[in-house]
């Protein structure tokens, strides 16, 4: 676009760009800048531990702990991608390239996982393999492998839709060249086939590797006292030692990572976008035949003992009480809690109001990302305009890395009476939306912008060639092709929110509990009851957030994501 | 715009029609040679000119350019006199025809070709009468209600070429509309496009890499090569 062309619309992209923009840098960036500001002494002494300013920070990086929690943290996200990926690609193969009864309905499942609050799972897991449970003799709890298992139950299926969308629309005819050349159908799958999904594969890893460095209620349900990431320690130095210190410090070891994975992964999405654009013949499904069979039975397995198993394991035991026997008192405490629990309301109160709130939520990501994703799939000529998109790209996907827990500390540090304004923002639920808002956010993007730049350029000359103003281009073409997208988009946000976990357990009050904080206190408790109520409390946020991702499943039409 | 600029007087005075004077691209940011090299030629109102030259020769960026879709690095685009630089694309009054049709998919055969009515507001009977007439036109009654997708590629491009033409622009321009189909086709449609052209009065420019369909369609005919207009 020339810029006396960009005129007319000019001031209606100020406005897009500028209101997510006002909405990051004030919810996100400066809560968290400030946190890592009062860590470092600036601005307000910095409590307890270690001593403010850079000696605070040397003191923080010469501690063993300090490097192990990052050993940790690295370890289990590499782990946790190596298994998503193996695991992913062959169900990537069966869900895109095969063609059998119940396909689509699968299909559509696989968005599920992703989607379930880390709680659910975390506390899904330990139902199967904790102490007492089913499977409690292999004694995988609190290990490794079980956080891993736990990293690799949400990020198969990112795996294998980002990979399978791209795979479905390879031309199938580069591997029967290969074959007439001789190459078995092993070899043309290593040498060929493999070699032109590298862009697809590449690009989910990073971003899956994201999810696993950050991961926060996995690994604080699961990993007990021997297991943290980085996450998990910024919330107990925070939360129980007031160490606002060595938390900055490890938020900006977090910060340096995530700003690392995201150049890396926004340079491998760009390449898998120059990959997309390449006109493929959609690839042919194929019938399910005996060469398939490996990738078929690594499939089952996975969707079997890694997804059904452990929410099996969950709802069989949300079924029985203290002493084995099936009862529904665990469904029936959910409405009027006993007594002696304490509670501070029902468990339906508290999913009454998650649920609320997480429309509230809903509503904010879906206005911010959609002129977020219309801003940004823009393709003005000037090279500074360009970069400028890039930069506004990334600032947005931040949210997607950065600590939930330094963004949740954050914002109850800064909202006491923000901007000069006589109102304390933390002694209200204002801040849970918000919060979950911004959690949700780079999911909305991700999910709209991919469909945005499909777009043919040529489209819009077309309908500014039949006289269309650029407005009128705007919602004639991109906003009636986002309305494919609009219900993934949605699904996503809302079980994000209704699921967030990170900032909210720092954002809760007295009387206002969201669900997944609730699940996590009374899985801290003791007592047959209250295990049996987060049991029943985890299947119900587990079959909310299902269900209404289902919902959005239905909705959409054929559309790939890049989640 | 609808009637007066198909049907305006044709008297060929100068001045009156498109005319492009020094026209040079550069594709942004690259030491490459200009995409169009100071090309000037006038088209007159009425008249059916032909671009032609080898692909890669810079005339479909010079359509571009004329469409206002491509910046400017020197010269001008006016019509009947008045420089077009500060004019965007949409307020041209200019129509475009890509050569792979650019329909809408999400959007049926008639709603297509009435997008540019219904940027210019025109009433609804107006609308549908003129959605039918073009429909007629160029040889497809009847398939207003069809999905876009199930067209083959000659009735895509016939149904491109009505919804280029609906609006009634002053100049049409025609990118290679041809040369996606196959060759039976691509003569007949070309023999029915030159009859439409002729019919209609429509003023147009043709860029397209086959000289005969040049001569069949184009009163006069240009050849360019690596972005300079033949003299």
């Amino acid at each position: 676009m020339s810029p006396k062309r960009l005129v007319p619309g000019h001031l209606w992209w100020v406005f897009a760009t500028a209101l997510p923009l006002a909405f990051l840098v004030c919810f996100f960036l400066w809560p968290v800048l400030s946190l890592i500001a009062v860590g470092f002494g600036i601005g307000g002494a910095a409590t307890g531990g270690a001593t403010p300013g850079i000696g605070g920070f040397v003191e923080v990086f010469a501690q063993e702990r300090t490097w192990r929690v990052i050993g940790q943290t690295l370890a289990q996200a590499v782990c946790g991608t190596a298994i998503s990926v193996v695991l992913g690609l062959p169900a990537a193969f069966v869900l895109y390239r095969l063609e059998f009864a119940g396909r689509n309905l699968l299909r559509g499942c696989a968005t599920v996982p992703f989607v379930l609050p880390t709680v659910v799972v975390g506390v899904a897991f330990t139902a199967l393999l904790g102490p007492g449970a089913p499977l409690g003799w292999l004694g995988l709890d609190q290990s490794f492998l079980i956080i891993v298992l736990a990293l690799a139950f949400f990020n198969v299926t990112v795996v294998a839709r980002t990979v399978g969308g791209f795979w479905s629309q390879l031309d199938g005819r580069t591997e029967q060249a290969a074959r007439m050349l001789g190459a078995s159908p092993a070899r043309v799958f290593f040498t060929v086939t493999l070699q032109r999904l590298v862009p697809a594969l590449a690009s989910s890893a990073a971003l899956v590797f994201l999810f696993c460095a950050t991961s926060f209620g996995v690994v604080l349900v699961l990993g007990g006292r021997s297991f943290s990431n980085i996450e998990t320690e910024i919330y107990r130095l925070t939360v129980q030692y007031l160490d606002l210190g060595s938390a900055a410090a490890l938020s900006l070891v977090q910060f340096a990572i995530v700003a690392a994975v995201l150049v890396v992964s926004s340079r491998l999405r760009l390449r898998l976008e120059q990959a997309n654009q390449m006109r493929f013949d959609s690839g042919q499904a194929m019938r399910v035949a005996r060469t398939h069979l490996p990738a078929l039975i690594c499939f089952g397995l996975t969707a079997l003992l890694l997804h059904a198993l452990p929410i099996l394991a969950l709802v069989l035991r949300s079924l029985r009480d203290g002493t084995g026997r099936f009862t529904l008192v665990n469904y029936r405490n959910l409405f009027a809690p006993p007594a002696d629990a304490r509670l501070n309301g029902s468990v339906i109160d508290a999913a009454a109001l998650s649920i609320g709130i997480a429309l509230i939520a809903t509503s904010i990501a879906m206005l911010l990302g959609l002129l977020v994703a219309l801003v940004a799939s823009r393709r003005p000529r000037s090279g500074l305009l360009r970069r400028g998109l890039h930069a506004f790209d990334g600032v947005v996907m931040l949210p997607l890395g950065v600590s939930a827990v330094t963004v949740g500390f954050g914002l109850l540090l800064t909202m006491h009476q923000p901007f000069g304004i006589g109102i304390d923002l933390r002694t209200s639920v204002v801040l849970l939306p918000i919060a979950q808002a911004l959690v949700a956010l780079p999911l909305v993007v991700r999910t709209l912008l991919p469909v945005l730049r499909g777009i043919d350029v040529r489209q819009r000359d077309a309908a500014a060639m039949l006289g269309a103003s650029p407005l009128r281009v705007l919602r004639t073409i991109d906003l009636r092709v986002l309305a494919r997208p609009l219900g993934l988009a949605l699904g996503f946000a809302f079980a994000t929110s209704l699921g967030e976990f990170g900032a909210s357990a720092f954002l809760v009050r007295p009387g206002a509990q969201t669900l997944p904080v609730m699940v996590s206190q009374l899985i801290s408790r003791q007592g047959a009851e209250n295990y049996g109520m987060a049991l029943a409390a985890a299947v119900l946020l587990g079959a909310l957030t299902a269900s209404v991702m289902l919902l959005a499943e239905r909705w959409r039409g054929k559309v790939a994501s890049e989640i | 715009m609808s009637e007066d600029h198909t049907d305006a007087s044709r008297v060929e005075t100068p001045g009156r029609g498109l005319s492009v004077e020094g026209v040079t691209v550069t594709y942004a940011g690259a030491a490459l040679p200009a995409a169009v090299n100071d090309a000037s030629f006038e088209v007159h109102r009425g008249e059916v000119v032909a671009l032609t030259g080898p692909s890669g020769c810079g005339k479909s960026t010079l359509l571009r350019a004329i469409a206002g879709l491509e910046p400017l690095a020197a010269g001008r685009v006016a019509w009947d006199g008045e420089n077009l630089a500060s004019v965007p694309p949409h307020r041209r009054g200019f129509g475009l025809m890509f050569q792979d049709g650019q329909l809408f998919a999400h959007m049926s055969v008639a709603k297509n070709v009435a997008y540019g009515l219904s940027a210019q507001r025109a009433p609804k009977e107006l609308r549908e009468a003129r959605v039918a007439e073009l429909l007629e036109l160029v040889g497809l009654p009847d398939y207003g209600s069809r999905a876009v997708t199930e067209l083959s590629g000659g009735e895509r491009q016939r149904v491109a070429l009505a919804r280029s033409l609906a609006p009634g622009p002053r100049l049409l321009l025609l990118d290679e509309p041809l040369s996606a189909l196959d060759r039976a086709l691509r003569e007949r449609l070309a023999m029915d496009l030159a009859a439409l052209l002729r019919d209609t009065g429509t003023t147009a420019i043709l860029v397209t890499h086959d000289s005969a369909e040049a001569d069949l369609v184009a009163d006069r005919v240009l050849a360019m090569r690596s972005g300079r207009l033949a003299p």
